[in-house]
């Protein structure tokens, strides 16, 4: 295999030669320097070090290259669960086609579940053009033996160069465990996808808790596993004539046995913690009083999230203690945080800034919460609130299911 | 009943940064730390322990350092601990990680259950666990929230599906990725760590694994490699609105960004 060997009459400066390493590989000894196994194969220590102190020696014996063309399709893992088709599988149909189109491939999909047959034409209709269907009821709940022989078999039917997978409970376990079972790449959680006219996927995704972006390729391996969180990418788009053929396929019955036994399905209660809210509509002084908190509460289930408020609300007793933002109430940091009548004052916003993206509504320009808003909108709240709740209703949302 | 933990060391603080023109990480400093989600598998272990009796065995993969988090999780119970180190290892993905640690299991052997965190806070993928049962060939269950029983063959637990909560029993052996919460982590305890001083933290080395063959581990075993590191865009999207109309403006706003979806 690669490795790198020291080569200590090069180096004359050992500590700076240690601190050469971000992984702190390279120590300092008696005997000079030496790399541990906290190597990562970076190689900076080849291209930043002394000249001639950092050898990187190559394999003897060159890995064998697969042949690419072999592998030819996007295949989209499709995600059916409770008589539902999850969105994230439309976007990643969307993506795939995409991709598809740069590459000169053709989109497939997969599709495991019971009873799912009137699921399917949904799935030709975003222009699919191959798709595989194991309908049984041993697919009724997801369980990780027999899904991951239907994507296993999907795989081994259409050859695809490149697998996406929705970055679900479910897909984060169904995604490896058959990447594994395939011994080949997976890239988890990619923010962006790209590909090159030979099939290499540029999967590009956040590490280090999204302080850094690392761009990942899979380049001698078939085929190309990618997951992506729900929300990442854009819906697919209807196409005008589908004319994908459906492929309905079963697998022997071993296949599909499980370790695994569903005893009971309940739904999930919606979180009454602001601290897990993706969304949060927060509410200040500037709703003027309590008998307005029902329009802010209408908008929170709206959106599917929870109603957050600052200190002044607990003091008049309007809203319960557990609900406040701030030094000293909870820390957020949802998704979205819709701020109404709030000015912001340094301790409300300590426990908020670090929200993905901040919408301030406030008739105050000037108010602080304009300065840490991504969107400031300079209106009367209950002038907007009203109207956006309008329009919600108006355009009925399939509303928000992850 | 044997359960075995998988935990890792982690950077102390994830607030790295990139030196743009070196391409090189900046850490804030070279301090390290077991990987708090590991903390709750430990954590469920040790309760599941206490109530079903059994031994508590932790593994971890990395530099030789990184036996600290094994004699950290003695201060807080664990009978026994395994380091899986060797150079062969360095720039493993998930792949050969997972390849690793499961020979590691095997080496081991005579596992009824294998805990893993939900995640760790350097690499984010979440998807070890998984892999590893694959290569041992054990079901595997993710997301899980409460143990409601164990018994000698099986385990019952809730698992988090995201829009429901799922009762499963899964057969033992088996694995299984536990959420943050489930129990709320114990913390090191100095009589523990004195008690443990002399305890060994057990190396295991390639040769010691089933599967010699350097090519199925470290970056030769690894097949997605990393192309280019660089810093996350910086936002700049900061805007006014003060114009009329702006309940429309917003709603269209918040469709864009994908809070709200228009009926197809």
């Amino acid at each position: 295999m690669s490795t790198i060997i020291v080569h200590n009459e090069f180096i004359q400066d050992t500590e700076s030669a240690a601190k050469l390493c971000p992984f702190g590989a390279i120590k300092t000894t008696a005997e000079g320097v030496l790399i541990d196994s906290s190597c990562r194969m970076c190689l900076l220590c080849v291209k930043k070090g002394p000249k001639g102190a950092f050898e990187l020696l190559q394999d003897d014996e060159p890995q064998k290259k697969i042949n690419k063309s072999e592998y030819d399709g996007i295949l989209v893992s499709v995600e059916c669960h409770q008589g539902h088709i999850h969105p994230v599988s439309i976007e990643l149909i969307g993506k795939a086609r995409e991709l598809a189109s740069i590459s000169n491939q053709k989109v497939f999909a997969c599709a495991a579940g019971a009873t799912i047959t009137s699921l399917i034409p949904e799935l030709l209709a975003y222009g699919v053009d191959t798709v595989c269907v194991y309908d049984d009821p041993e697919f009724t709940y997801f369980r990780v033996e027999p899904h991951t022989a239907a994507l296993e078999d999907a795989i081994g039917y259409l050859t695809p160069s490149v697998v996406l997978v929705g970055g679900t409970p479910i897909g984060r376990t169904l995604a490896p465990r058959t990447a594994a079972r395939l011994r080949t790449g997976l890239t988890a959680d990619c923010t962006s996808l790209d590909i090159q006219p030979n099939t290499d996927l540029d999967q590009i995704r956040p590490a280090f808790g999204g302080n850094i972006m690392a761009h990942i390729r899979t380049m001698n391996h078939r085929p190309q596993f990618a997951t992506v969180r729900y929300k990442i990418f854009d819906m697919a788009q209807k196409v005008d004539h589908p004319s994908g053929t459906i492929i309905y396929r079963s697998l022997d019955k071993r296949a599909l046995e499980s370790r695994i036994e569903v005893l009971d399905v309940q739904p999930k209660g919606v979180g009454t913690y602001i601290e897990e809210a993706e969304v949060i509509v927060a509410v200040g002084k500037g709703i003027q009083n309590d008998t307005n908190l029902g329009l802010f509460n209408e908008l929170a289930d709206l959106l599917g999230g929870q109603v957050a408020c600052s200190r002044p609300l607990v003091e008049n007793g309007w809203v319960e203690s557990r609900r406040q933002i701030g030094l000293s109430g909870r820390t957020v940091r949802p998704k979205l945080i819709i701020t109404c009548g709030i000015s912001g004052s340094v301790q409300f916003a300590a426990g908020m800034r670090g929200s993905q993206k901040i919408i301030a509504i406030n008739i105050d320009e000037h108010a602080p919460i304009m300065k840490i808003a991504h969107v400031g909108i300079v209106a009367d709240v209950f002038e907007i609130v009203p109207r956006l709740i309008e329009q919600i209703r108006q355009h009925k949302p399939l509303g928000d299911i992850a | 009943m044997r359960y075995l933990v998988l935990i890792k060391q982690v950077p102390l603080s994830s607030n790295v940064a990139i030196d743009e023109k070196t391409g090189t990480i900046k850490r804030e400093s070279g301090e390290a730390k077991m990987n708090p989600y590991d903390l709750y598998a430990l954590e469920t272990a040790l309760r599941l322990r206490e109530t079903y009796e059994g031994v508590v065995s932790v593994l971890t993969m990395g530099p030789p350092q990184a036996g600290s988090v094994v004699r950290e999780s003695f201060m807080m119970g664990a009978d026994e601990g395994f380091l899986l180190t060797d150079r062969a290892f360095a720039g493993s993905d998930v792949l050969a990680t997972s390849y690793a640690l499961s020979q590691a299991i095997k080496h081991i052997g005579n596992i009824d259950l294998v805990i893993c965190g939900k995640q760790t806070t350097d690499g984010d993928t979440a998807q070890v666990g998984a892999e590893c049962s694959e290569f041992l060939n054990i079901p595997c269950i993710s997301n899980v929230q409460r143990i409601i029983d164990v018994t000698e063959t099986a385990i019952t637990a809730e698992c988090d599906t995201g829009t429901t909560v799922e009762t499963v029993r899964v057969h033992l052996p088996a694995l299984m990725s536990v959420e943050k919460d489930i129990w709320q982590p114990r913390l090191p305890s100095f009589k523990l760590m004195c008690a443990t001083a002399q305890r060994p933290v057990k190396t295991l080395n390639l040769k010691d694994l089933a599967d010699t063959d350097e090519r199925h581990y470290g970056l030769k075993g690894s097949p997605t490699q990393v192309v280019r590191m660089f810093p996350p865009e910086e936002k700049s999207d900061y805007e006014i609105w003060n114009e009329e109309n702006l309940g429309e403006r917003l709603y269209q706003y918040l469709v864009s960004e994908k809070f709200l979806q228009e009926s197809v």
